[in-house]
């Protein structure tokens, strides 16, 4: 586990090198980038390509987990809720788009959002205001998850709760979460979410086309997240979250307070989350409750697993593979695939601990470094550690 | 084999009585001409999807309906098919999960072609499938009775629409039960929320000038999943309403109806109508629990009619003798015979077509009597019943309408 969470760097390797440390994670890079842009477009049908778009947002909240659980130890059961406020952040913006005086004329108070009308809302509520800008819309995304992970955590890193204990806390937010949106139908659509969104800045989001440019967005914004996460993965910020996972009270006696470490990682996991929520709710049109509840926070938790916990580009395998199994199975056995599925996780439980990345790192990469003649290289540097 | 020889012989009862409209060859509907807009049709099968929760928590609710759709399109197979093309089903799970349910019916409609969807239960299920319907412009047949407001061009309502329900019900209470005071109580959703926004004001603009003693005097909502009704019957208790009108929907029905009983709060002392309770729930409930109560639908297991009992026995031939029927399940039997004599109206296949010629399309021998779909909406004439629960989880039938109520979605002088 340790060997693949800072690999070292010797002095006369260049930039690129220092970024995505080493020349296997470069290939690493390069493959997904491949298989991201360029093959699965040519393969896939608009409507596959669509569904992978969906997937991959979930990969923004598995590698903010890798960051946060894998990386520094902080198991976060909630990362729906963050999730969730990208999510509604941009659905709010599309749904006051969508409900222009024309197209809502044969409700009660034109103008408002339809939902609101059918809770007897005859006014737009305050905290729907930011959300006629989109600039606004776009910082609040960033805004409030940083916002909130560092008010929910702040005090109990300062107290030092961590582990189990802070695991169950992010559950239970989550659930308050759910609660009170389900609960404030007038204001948020309760269990029905936010549906019927349809356009952007006047631009179509539901065009097939538009679909096919929102996929690449959500690459490029994939691949920005990988790199600045691996960035801080590989400063001294990094092997300090690395350290407190390991040993944490020799980090303290170093000097270290390491509350705003903690507050830091937790945050970023949660940024990370929303952009992929705000992203969700661009290529599926809609959202919902259901979306960010304890069951799927838990399903953020089992992709991280899947893909391994310890490798942010394993995340985005991991978030594409185990809901590609799922989309498969549930369409060839729509009365079976339940237990297909849970099978599934079963086995890679037992065969692959590590998850997807444990393939890389115990089987493949030291087939393919040895046909690519690296190993020579890699000997005396291995000898050192 | 016995089960298949039985439902072979009640489709061909049914055959007989549904008439002369049953063998069509399909030499006569060309498929160039029967099917424009590339729809799954071929010259000897057509291809519908079925898109219900087979899985997750809204698993018991939607089988019933998954199982009459089945029963209804196996009957009509047996009959020759629908412009002489066999009928075959592309099956889905919703997985009780709103944004599956999209994902589903888009892979449905753009990877399979399907001319039609029978499927969706959750006000919520259909809203998130609705944009996706009205885009890819295709057809859904939903069955569950639900709060209105709504009229899609895509989509067929064979269930009731709020007022349906609820106005016959509220009327009839006031004059066969004396209500004249009423605690609304429902579960925290759309649907309890619009239909009773709709009671209150029958009740405090229509009701309340026969007698100006008609008064709301409690309206409460709780989460969905709800069990802890303590409160709610104390203040009931404290109340006394003539009439406890509800819509609690779920597993909550369960704890509600029992802890009811163990408070004392039974039919001897109070009347309640709901009209969200069917012979599915009660199946968990127990008829005990609830005897003596009222229901508001329009069709119950036990209407004394032929076709009903020949739907009954159809439906217990085939998915077994245990099997409840309720509302729903029945309103979802309706789609795709509704379907069928759509697409032979208008000969084509083609969803333009079948939605311009669904106003009028009548089904006198339904099970529940019969109905009409609505010239200008897309929902259903029908008459509403009111059934009193009997300790079997069965119904007694003691009120129908005398005429067929028109549905009315978007209801003046309601919002």
């Amino acid at each position: 586990m340790k060997s693949q969470s800072t690999p070292t760097l010797t002095p006369n390797e260049g930039f690129l090198d220092k970024l995505l440390s080493g020349r296997s994670s470069f290939l690493s890079y390069s493959l997904l980038a491949l298989i991201l842009v360029v093959i699965l477009p040519l393969t896939l049908s608009e409507f596959r390509l669509n569904m992978c778009g969906k997937y991959l947002c979930y990969s923004f909240c598995c590698i903010g987990l890798v960051l946060c659980w894998g990386h520094a130890g902080i198991l976060s059961l909630g990362q729906g809720l963050y999730f969730g406020l990208g999510g509604y952040s941009m659905a709010m913006f599309l749904k006051l788009e969508a409900s222009d005086l024309e197209s809502t004329k044969i409700q009660t108070t034109p103008g408002i959002p339809d939902f609101m009308d059918w809770n007897q809302l005859t006014e737009l509520p305050w905290f729907w205001q930011p959300y006629h800008s989109f600039t606004l819309t776009l910082l609040l995304i960033i805004i409030l998850p940083i916002l909130l992970a560092t008010l929910l955590s702040f005090f109990y890193f300062k107290g030092r709760v961590t582990g189990v204990v802070f695991a169950i806390l992010t559950q239970s937010m989550v659930a308050c979460a759910w609660y009170f949106i389900v609960g404030n139908q007038g204001f948020f659509g309760g269990i029905n979410g936010m549906t019927d969104l349809k356009t952007l800045n006047g631009w179509d989001i539901r065009e097939p086309s538009s679909q096919k440019i929102l996929y690449f967005i959500t690459v490029a914004c994939l691949f920005g997240c990988l790199f600045f996460s691996k960035w801080i993965l590989n400063s001294r910020l990094g092997r300090v979250l690395s350290a407190q996972r390991d040993k944490e009270e020799r980090v303290r006696f170093s000097g270290y307070d390491l509350t705003a470490f903690r507050v830091f990682i937790f945050a970023v996991a949660g940024v990370l989350a929303s952009i992929g929520g705000a992203l969700f709710t661009l290529q599926v049109g809609f959202m919902s409750p259901n979306l960010i509840g304890v069951v799927p926070s838990i399903d953020l938790i089992i992709y991280t697993a899947v893909g391994g916990r310890l490798c942010i580009v394993g995340a985005v395998y991991g978030s594409l593979l185990v809901n590609t199994a799922r989309t498969l199975f549930s369409e060839a056995y729509p009365t079976l695939w339940v237990f297909i599925y849970g099978a599934l996780f079963i086995i890679i439980v037992l065969a692959l601990p590590k998850g997807i990345a444990g393939i890389w790192s115990d089987h493949l990469r030291v087939r393919v470094r040895s046909l690519l003649k690296l190993d020579k290289k890699d000997k005396p540097e291995k000898l050192t550690t | 084999m016995k089960l298949k020889l039985h439902s072979k012989m009640y489709s061909l009862l049914l055959m007989a009585m549904a008439g002369p409209t049953g063998h069509v060859i399909a030499e006569e509907f060309p498929t160039a001409k029967v099917n424009t807009t590339g729809l799954a049709v071929t010259d000897t099968t057509v291809t519908v999807g079925q898109l219900h929760s087979i899985t997750g928590t809204m698993a018991i609710s939607e089988t019933g309906s998954v199982e009459a759709e089945r029963l209804a399109i196996e009957q009509i197979n047996a009959m020759g098919g629908v412009l002489g093309r066999q009928i075959k089903i592309v099956q889905e799970d919703g997985a009780s999960d709103w944004p599956t349910f999209a994902e589903k019916s888009k892979k449905l409609i753009t990877q399979d072609k399907v001319a039609c969807v029978f499927g969706c239960w959750t006000s919520a299920s259909r809203k998130a499938v609705l944009p996706i319907f009205e885009k890819e412009n295709n057809m859904l047949y939903y069955p569950t009775f639900y709060e209105g407001l709504e009229d899609s061009k895509n989509v067929i309502y064979t269930g009731q629409e709020a007022t349906q329900q609820i106005i016959y019900g509220l009327d009839w209470a006031y004059e066969n039960l004396g209500a004249r005071t009423f605690y609304l109580i429902g579960s925290d959703y759309i649907w309890p929320r619009t239909s009773m926004k709709i009671a209150r004001a029958h009740i405090e603009r229509y009701l309340k000038k026969k007698d100006p003693k008609c008064k709301v005097v409690g309206e409460e909502y709780y989460p969905l999943g709800h069990t802890n009704f303590g409160t709610l019957i104390n203040k009931v208790k404290l109340k006394k309403p003539d009439l406890m009108f509800t819509a609690v929907v779920g597993g909550s029905n369960v704890a509600w109806y029992k802890q009811l009983k163990a408070a004392g709060v039974t039919s001897k002392k109070y009347d309640m109508l709901t009209i969200s309770t069917t012979e599915d729930e009660v199946l968990g409930i127990g008829g005990v629990n609830c005897e003596g109560f009222y229901s508001s639908m329009k069709y119950f297991q036990s209407i004394d009619t032929a076709e009903n009992k020949a739907f009954v026995k159809a439906f217990k031939a085939r998915w077994g003798d245990d099997s409840v029927i309720g509302d729903v399940t029945q309103a979802a039997y309706l789609g795709p015979w509704l379907w069928k004599k759509t697409v032979e109206k208008a000969g084509s296949f083609d969803i333009d077509k079948i939605a311009a010629a669904s106003g009028g399309i009548e089904f006198k021998d339904a099970p529940e009597g019969f109905v009409r779909i609505h010239d200008t909406n897309h929902h259903l004439w029908s008459k509403s019943k009111i059934g009193k629960f009997l300790k079997n989880g069965q119904f007694e039938i003691i009120s129908t309408s005398s005429e067929l109520i028109e549905p009315n979605p978007y209801p003046k002088g309601y919002q």
